[in-house]
């Protein structure tokens, strides 16, 4: 019962980070879409970790694992927000088409 | 008891989760995203994982701080004085977010995980800590590593120093004869020596 009510909020957690993820034109907006279905796994992992796999601990090192993936996804995005900011003045997703095929 | 809790704050989180795009001032949106992490961080210390419940609750929050941080720096709106909707592709989004979220739901509906719950005299931490410096000692290093050639490339790409000179003037590789043209292809709308200040307006 607890397991199904904390994957249900996972569930709905990377529904509203995809949504988030893939709607918003600005960098900052799209990186916290990015961090929310992080944050969904992360329920996931803590609830199956707790009530499904009888306390592994290599249950936590998966939860320690997504938070470290989490930092690195902020510093680097935020870094490579900065670096396209800096070379065509960009802070929405609609100013960096050059790639566009 | 514990249910409810669960319940409550998992219903929480995905509130706030919901929130961070629909308020219009972006350190608001910041800010509930925390909130978002701080619930998620609550269901763990409630399901017996209070090392990493806390853990999540304190990286989360200074984590947010930094956004809010580079919000207030990159958004037109950081205060939330004027009502504000910046999207593409709407519809297309809404529809992924529905599908991914009902298709899991359905997956954690008619699924059996097996009922195995931490035993309640069990030493999670310590077990946790155990786990770190012994049989997955190379994984909690790799993780090290990473977050150390994290730190580098933050540094690189963010560094006001651009491989052929000053970031600001834009990477541009120096040309084949003396003083000549830039070799390799031209970037489109030239090099940062022509800033287009559009910053604002779009809202």
């Amino acid at each position: 019962m607890t397991l199904t009510i904390v994957l249900l909020g996972a569930a709905a957690l990377i529904g509203i980070g995809l949504y988030g993820a893939l709607s918003q034109q600005s960098f900052v907006m799209l990186m916290m879409g990015l961090e929310l279905m992080l944050n969904g796994a992360l329920l996931a992992v803590i609830g199956f970790w707790s009530l499904s796999l009888g306390g592994m601990p290599e249950g936590q090192l998966l939860a320690i694992i997504v938070m470290a993936v989490m930092a690195v996804e902020m510093a680097i995005g935020f870094a490579l927000v900065v670096a396209i900011y800096r070379k065509r003045q960009a802070d929405m997703t609609e100013s960096i088409g050059t790639l566009k095929g | 008891m514990t249910d409810l809790w669960v319940a409550l704050l998992a219903l929480f989180a995905v509130w706030t989760g919901w929130r961070v795009f629909r308020v219009d001032s972006m350190v608001r949106a910041s800010f509930s995203l925390m909130l978002s992490f701080i619930a998620v961080g609550a269901i763990g210390v409630l399901l017996s994982a209070p090392y990493i419940g806390v853990a999540t609750v304190f990286m989360m929050a200074v984590e947010m701080m930094v956004m809010a941080i580079f919000m207030v720096m990159f958004m037109m709106n950081p205060a939330g004085l004027n009502p504000m909707v910046m999207v593409h592709q709407h519809r297309l989004s809404i529809g992924a977010g529905v599908v991914a979220a009902l298709s899991l739901g359905a997956a954690v509906l008619f699924s059996r995980p097996p009922d195995d719950a931490v035993r309640a005299e069990a030493d999670v931490v310590a077990e946790l800590g155990h786990e770190l410096l012994g049989p997955s000692m190379l994984i909690f290093e790799t993780a090290g590593v990473t977050l150390l050639a994290t730190m580098v490339g933050a540094v690189i790409l963010s560094s006001r120093q651009g491989r052929f000179g000053a970031a600001d003037e834009g990477s541009r590789p120096p040309g084949l004869s003396d003083g000549g043209a830039p070799a390799g292809r031209q970037p489109e709308g030239g090099g940062g020596h022509h800033h287009h200040h559009h910053h604002g307006g779009h809202g």
